[in-house]
């Protein structure tokens, strides 16, 4: 009896993330229309997706004991490069769809660069990961802005056609179609056609596992860990840790300049401030996630359980019509909550691997 | 005379103005204890960094199984088999046991044909397989290495350094965090290693430990070796003195 207690409060402990997440929904749930609803909680997926692609890159750098603080302006620098791309392209008389795609590439292999750079800094010169990403934290704004000309830029119509797409469309007893929206439907039609799953949660849904994947399975995520565990011992272990390090701000970067390129194809518009509240919020899912800023631990299974929680807090303070800038002091309080957890009860959290 | 294993002669390494070691040759059998001794400052540790490759001797030579070497990085002495121990043990306390003694050489198979994936039996097989050679118990290998008591962490640290077929184990205070009683075990295993012919070097301050298991003691003082002498045939006195210097300030009154 008591032992099954003590496991209990153990498991509890180990995932009060959870808990804490079946709890938010439970009181959206109960205070709020609808909440749980197919399409609510598809806005839920959507909400994520932008702090989710952000916090995966983060929480390799956490788990290495770095930081990344340039995630949220390099996601803006990104949808800055992708749409000034895409307009670019389509003006030297690309074919839409082609422009897109290739505009989408040329922002993801653009974004690979400011990671470049941060891991250079970090490994190779040994600039502290706080400081060399808060340069490129400037650096990108400021360099996007130039870039845009300090006003957004708006994508060539048609762009938003594919981040706003579903994976299934539904119209009950009628119409079944996977990917391409049907068309020529009645006005009765379209309001009673169910989509199911936004394409750009699908996307982030699929890169998420892969990088889980990589992280727990594969010895560049053994490295990863070795790396925050005792960097002297993966270094003496024959690892070379500046190049992985490199490896790691890319591949934040990375998730960056997919975050920018999604936003493009969902908003249809390019802005240098598109992320900048984001970094914030990346960090806290990692953190909430169960990693801890001294290195060492974090998975991306913990992050996505950190992003759920503040996409549920946002869609359920819009469900509630609370203002919205409330959740600055709801997500700021939750990270300090989850700190002192990490903090206080040390041997709980982020155990399992 | 059997080939020493490792020889190195008139090594030095100077940093700046300060000659760290000065011209130090030394010599290691299979299957014997060497301890180094020094005062803090004696270059005792600036010698091993060069037989384990963090640093590059500005004089002199490396020679290892009678052959001249020149190690560029610790990566190529572990190559070599020239296994190093030191202080901090150099294990990832956020990972398991057998993730440590696998770390940066870890075992993997193909998922779904295609991917490498860490092969985590077979890392756990292997791991359990040198540990009971060794006669080392550990609870659990799946225990993180932060729950481990200091002698354990000693002991999968040396664990990890024979399955990768060390050849020349050196340890750097091995002893120096331990309890009395994981002390001994430390020693004992440092005895059963040189039963299975694989020599050691040993750094420490505790004459206890020296004289414990060693077969020959070497003693540095202000970058110079002093003394080499065969451990049953001195004793604790003269080491002291040798390692103080006192030895030295008493001679010319002698002479």
């Amino acid at each position: 009896m008591g032992r099954d207690a003590g496991g209990a409060a153990e498991w509890a402990g180990r995932n009060w993330a959870l808990l804490f997440l079946a709890l938010e929904i439970a009181t959206f749930t109960a205070f709020g229309t609808h909440f749980v609803s197919l399409e609510n909680l598809q806005n839920v997926l959507v909400a994520c997706t932008y702090v989710l692609l952000l916090g995966i890159g983060e929480t390799f750098v956490i788990i290495t004991g770095g930081i990344d603080l340039s995630v949220g302006f390099l996601m803006g620098f990104s949808t800055v490069i992708c749409a000034k791309a895409i307009v670019l392209l389509r003006g030297a008389a690309l074919p839409l769809p082609a422009a897109i795609v290739l505009g989408a590439a040329i922002c993801l292999a653009v974004g690979l660069l400011p990671g470049m750079v941060n891991g250079l800094l970090v490994a190779r010169l040994r600039v502290p990961p706080f400081l060399a990403t808060f340069g490129m934290y400037g650096f990108t704004y400021g360099l996007a802005e130039i870039i845009c000309d300090n006003t957004p830029i708006t994508a060539p119509e048609g762009t938003g056609y594919a981040g706003n797409e579903y994976l299934f469309y539904l119209v009950p007893g009628k119409v079944f179609s996977f990917l391409v929206r049907p068309q020529g439907l009645s006005e009765g039609d379209l309001r009673r056609m169910i989509t199911i799953l936004p394409i750009i949660a699908v996307i982030t849904f699929i890169v998420a596992p892969i990088f889980a994947f990589v992280l727990t399975r594969m010895r560049f995520g053994r490295h990863t860990y070795a790396i925050g565990g005792n960097m002297d011992a993966a270094i003496r272990a024959g690892i070379n840790v500046p190049r992985h390090l490199t490896y790691i701000y890319m591949i934040s970067s990375a998730c960056a300049a997919l975050a920018g390129a999604l936003f493009v194809l969902r908003y249809v518009t390019g802005t240098a401030d598109a992320g900048s509240s984001l970094m914030l919020d990346a960090v806290v899912a990692v953190v909430i996630g169960g990693a801890s800023l001294y290195g060492g631990r974090g998975t991306v299974k913990g992050t996505i359980v950190g992003a759920l929680i503040i996409a549920v807090l946002e869609t359920g303070m819009v469900n509630l019509e609370i203002p919205t800038f409330n959740r600055y002091i709801a997500i700021g309080g939750i990270l300090i909550f989850a700190v002192l957890v990490d903090q206080f009860f040390p041997d709980l959290v982020g155990r399992g691997k | 005379m059997a080939i020493p294993l490792l020889e190195v002669r008139h090594l030095t390494k100077r940093f700046g103005g300060l000659t760290a070691v000065d011209d130090v040759g030394l010599q290691v059998f299979p299957g014997e204890v060497v301890a180094l001794l020094g005062d803090n400052g004696a270059g005792k540790s600036t010698l091993i960094k060069m037989v384990s490759g963090v640093y590059q001797p500005d004089e002199g030579q490396i020679l290892f199984q009678g052959k001249e070497v020149r190690l560029a990085s610790p990566a190529g002495a572990l190559e070599l088999g020239i296994e190093t121990l030191y202080q901090d043990l150099a294990l990832a306390e956020n990972l398991d046991v057998f993730s440590n003694i696998f770390m940066g050489r870890e075992k993997t198979k193909r998922f779904l044909g295609l991917i490498p994936v860490l092969d985590h039996q077979t890392m756990y097989d292997e791991s359990k397989k040198v540990l009971d050679r060794l006669d080392i118990q550990i609870p659990s290998l799946r225990k993180l290495i932060k729950t481990l008591s200091g002698g354990q962490r000693q002991a999968v640290a040396i664990g990890r350094s024979i399955y990768w077929n060390a050849k020349l184990l050196i340890m750097d205070e091995p002893t120096a965090a331990l309890g009395v009683q994981e002390q001994r075990k430390v020693l004992d295993l440092v005895r059963l290693l040189r039963s299975q012919g694989i020599p050691v070097i040993i750094i420490s301050h505790q004459m206890y430990d020296v004289f414990a298991v060693s077969d020959r003691l070497v003693v540095m003082r202000r970058g110079k070796k002093v003394a080499e002498r065969i451990t049953k045939q001195t004793n604790t006195d003269e080491v002291v003195s040798l390692i103080t210097g006192a030895e030295e300030v008493w001679k010319p009154a002698a002479s």
